[in-house]
């Protein structure tokens, strides 16, 4: 194992680690779509770049878009922006 | 009453077929005097207190203890399971390991003759195995009808409402459903890239979609790809644009088609195939664009019920029915 393998994984393992302790919904998604494009390169090391294809197009994009358009539909984004608009922290945007 | 009509009151939930009509009849309000309602009041708040008071409560305090205990050692006991699980696994390219029989090595060595496909994979799942495919794009479809029944700004269709109340009940549903309007329309940033962006991406779905029993991808991934476009696309200039092109008209008969295709398609190949008939779809030169028979155009199939559906999904999210 290679160096560089070693290090996606272990960027893998703190991903998975951080999305559960992650307070806030909005960092956890986007932590899992950095998750799914780790896990894309491994498939590609692993030899399977159909997998790796469908993981970067699915499990990056369409999922996490679906997961914050429900984050909308629940409305758990817009506390985040009154949070911004009340302390007056500009924070990066969506 | 005409079965018909008895049906479509049932199917609106205004009648059960066993008891006739559902009716509530309003109830006397249960009056209490003052002072007892009082005792009520206190004694209510007094438990809701007690049981709510973490400093004290006992039981809070162990069960959250054990709860955070127990979760990290079921949590380590999951893991260790599953790392002896893989320990026990045999080792990557060794040759005499349990799934290495016949069924691995006639995909190999007679894949590229009995399918025409340069792309194993693409040769196994759209040729040997295309009815698995084929159900996975069924699910597809019917996750799709799914979000649909529990997304759907549904028109309000009361009984005895009259034409205009359903009107405004059907677009305050919209309105209320339809969460774009709180959002910044027309982002310059975004329209800039995206209008790079867009067309590239979809012209590399496509090219996955059309390469698949050449080069890795295939239905699935560009279907994926495409629909993601889409998604981007419609983000960056509206409902308005994307509706031109994509309405639910276009996703019926999309899907309609390519299942359809799909199913026939397969049926006959798998019927000569079984029949040891000829089934008269010539397999091509290996490695050309147009070969490998049935793959192409069950790639495109499969293909175009992903990139409906991806879309769709994200259009019932954001705005519940197109």
């Amino acid at each position: 194992m290679t160096v560089f393998e070693c290090l996606l994984l272990v960027f893998l393992v703190m991903c998975a680690i951080s999305v559960t302790l992650s307070k806030n919904l909005l960092n956890s998604i986007i932590i899992y779509m950095s998750y799914s494009l780790v896990m894309s390169i491994i498939w590609i090391i692993l030899e399977s770049p159909d997998l790796a294809i469908t993981e970067a197009a699915v499990g990056a994009g369409v999922t996490s878009v679906l997961f914050f358009v429900t984050l909308k539909k629940i409305h758990a984004i817009e506390r985040e922006d009154s949070d911004k608009e009340s302390s007056g922290q500009q924070k990066g945007g969506e | 009453m005409g079965r018909k009509e008895r049906f479509e009151s049932w199917l609106n939930g205004e009648r059960d077929p066993y008891l006739g009509k559902v009716e509530m009849k309003p109830q006397k309000e249960r009056l209490l005097p003052r002072t007892l309602l009082k005792k009520y009041k206190k004694d209510h708040e007094e438990a809701v207190a007690q049981v709510y008071d973490m400093t004290n409560n006992r039981q809070i305090k162990y069960f959250e203890k054990a709860y955070r205990i127990l979760g990290v050692l079921g949590c380590c006991l999951f893991i260790t399971i599953m790392i002896l699980t893989v320990s026990y696994l045999p080792p990557i390219g060794v040759a005499d390991k349990p799934v290495n029989n016949e069924v691995p090595q006639r995909y190999i060595e007679d894949g590229l003759q009995e399918t025409g496909a340069v792309n194993i994979v693409t040769g196994m799942i759209l040729d040997y195995r295309a009815f698995d495919t084929f159900g996975e794009s069924n699910v597809l479809f019917v996750a799709t009808i799914t979000v649909l029944i529990l997304l759907r700004a549904l028109p309000g269709h009361g009984g005895g409402k009259g034409k205009e109340e359903a009107d405004t009940a059907k677009e305050e549903a919209r309105q209320e459903a339809n969460d774009r309007i709180y959002e910044p329309k027309n982002d310059v940033i975004l329209q800039r890239v995206a209008f790079f962006l867009v067309p590239m991406i979809i012209i590399f779905g496509i090219y996955v979609i059309l390469n698949g029993h050449l080069s890795p991808g295939g239905g699935f991934s560009g279907g994926a790809i495409i629909g993601s476009g889409l998604i981007l696309y419609l983000n960056a200039f509206g409902f308005s644009k994307t509706e031109r092109l994509f309405t639910e008209k276009t996703y019926k008969g999309v899907c309609f088609c390519a299942l359809t295709f799909y199913c026939f398609a397969k049926s006959y190949s798998f019927f000569t195939g079984a029949n040891h008939l000829e089934s008269g779809i010539p397999l091509g030169t290996p490695g050309a664009i147009l070969s490998s028979g049935l793959i192409l155009p069950l790639n495109i199939c499969v293909g175009l019920v992903v990139a409906c559906t991806m879309y769709t999904f994200y259009v019932m999210f954001r705005k519940g029915g197109f």
